[in-house]
């Protein structure tokens, strides 16, 4: 038995990754924000946000490509073309597979693009 | 062609071309900001510019040249290298680069420099309160004019007493709002002399279109002696401040060196020397003078300011020709 079933009858699956990206987002920028706003009271500093959000992005990047490679397995690894579109349960989970594989993309580079810029912003505005 | 039908058509042109007039242009930098922002936008238009003849060159070539159905691989290769993978890469490329430019448009921690000048601006409905401090030396309180020193970082905190302002000095950098409540600091250095007109770029209200300053980047001698100056009292030699005094205008409007020392419109200490009348409205005549004092309201509708339309002609002429003489 899988510990994951190979064919999930639910829509959720199709969300998991741009939900990761939505609450990567939230956190990266809530947190600097709230950091920023009570830096004076908490004891520790910038790099410390910038590290934060490393972890944060590199935790979100683990768990889109896990939810991209359970949906890779749904889609059959590309066995067959799309647009699978005859009205059979088969298909119905390869176009599932299918969009979830392509959101997950979408989700993996948009995580990045919300991480770079703790790549160049080394302090709050004073 | 007709040349009256080419000129149909090159007269937008022109008037687009106008609108890069240079005094408020992004595109005519004379600031350390203002040259990264200018050289990303050429990056950017021109790199846009090149894969809008890409995508438009294929487009012909499929329609015209390459009249044959793909195959759906082939097809497929193409959406997934064209429209995912090439324009991520870009897209990662240019990201990257403007937000390596992020330390250098806002240097935040040289903002906390105590030797240099700082300049405080607060944005008021529909005008500018400029107070400057020299980093050895008392503050000098001016409006709707922010002159700075070439080659010198300067700083800026950016207050607002009323609605929400926007301060840009579109030739010097990036912009920056005023927010009631708040104090924004950010810095400008200006790496040319020249003359600039700033702009509100936020909707303030009705006269927000009316709400500019005048920046002006000088020499840092030259720079020093203004400012020398604008901290002097008023020189007053002309009749018309007996009327200013007696119809109440200092209870408004400070004039150091005499009586009128009100707080809630423009100081007018050395109005004269300044490049324009009523933030950026009129030019700064004694005839605009005179005509903003009667009827300020038909110049900036929403002004805080009376009219005094009802003053006899000869006294508002000589409250102008007084003011008109503050150097």
């Amino acid at each position: 038995m899988r510990l994951v079933p190979k064919e999930i009858e639910s829509l959720w699956t199709l969300f998991t990754a741009p939900a990761v990206w939505a609450a990567h987002f939230l956190l990266c920028y809530v947190g600097a924000a709230v950091y920023c706003a009570k830096r004076s009271s908490w004891g520790f500093g910038f790099e410390w946000v910038r590290v934060g959000i490393g972890v944060a992005t590199l935790l979100a990047l683990t768990m889109i490509l896990v939810s991209a490679w359970l949906a890779w397995r749904q889609w059959g690894f590309g066995a067959q073309d799309p647009p699978h579109d005859r009205p059979t349960g088969h298909d119905r989970r390869s176009f599932q597979g299918l969009a979830t594989l392509l959101l997950s993309g979408l989700s993996f580079v948009a995580v990045i693009y919300t991480a770079m810029p703790a790549l160049v912003i080394a302090e709050c505005n004073p | 062609m007709k040349a009256q039908s080419v000129a149909a058509y090159l007269l937008p042109v022109g008037c687009l071309v106008a609108g890069c007039s240079d005094a408020q242009s992004v595109l005519n930098p004379h600031g350390a900001e203002a040259e990264s922002i200018a050289l990303l936008f050429w990056i950017t238009a021109i790199g846009g510019a090149l894969i809008w003849l890409a995508v438009v060159g294929a487009l012909i070539y499929a329609g015209r040249r390459h009249r044959k159905p793909y195959s759906q691989a082939s097809a497929a290769r193409l959406v997934l290298w064209a429209g995912a993978v090439v324009p991520s890469i870009l897209l990662a490329v240019l990201l990257g680069y403007a937000l390596a430019l992020i330390p250098d448009l806002r240097p935040l921690a040289a903002s906390a420099d105590d030797d240099r000048l700082h300049i405080e601006v607060i944005g008021e409905q529909f005008w500018w309160r400029v107070i400057y401090h020299p980093p050895d030396g008392q503050p000098v309180v001016s409006a709707n004019e922010v002159r700075l020193p070439v080659g010198e970082r300067v700083t800026f905190s950016l207050k607002s007493t009323d609605v929400i302002h926007s301060f840009w000095i579109p030739p010097l950098g990036g912009k920056m709002d005023m927010i009631p409540g708040r104090t924004n600091t950010f810095s400008l250095k200006a790496t040319k002399a020249g003359i600039f007109r700033s702009p509100c770029t936020e909707f303030c209200g009705p006269s927000h279109a009316l709400m500019a300053f005048t920046a002006v980047a000088m020499k840092p001698g030259r720079f020093d002696r203004w400012l020398a100056n604008e901290g002097k009292e008023a020189v007053n030699g002309k009749p018309g401040l007996k009327p200013f005094l007696a119809n109440g205008c200092g209870a408004c409007h400070a004039i150091r060196g005499t009586e009128a020392d009100g707080a809630v419109g423009p100081d007018l200490t050395h109005l004269a020397s300044r490049k324009t009348l009523a933030a950026g409205s009129l030019p700064n005549t004694e005839d605009a003078i005179a005509r903003f004092i009667a009827e300020p309201d038909e110049v900036k509708p929403g002004v805080r300011m009376p009219a005094f339309g009802m003053l006899p002609q000869d006294e508002i002429d000589a409250i102008a020709a007084y003011l008109a003489r503050l150097e």
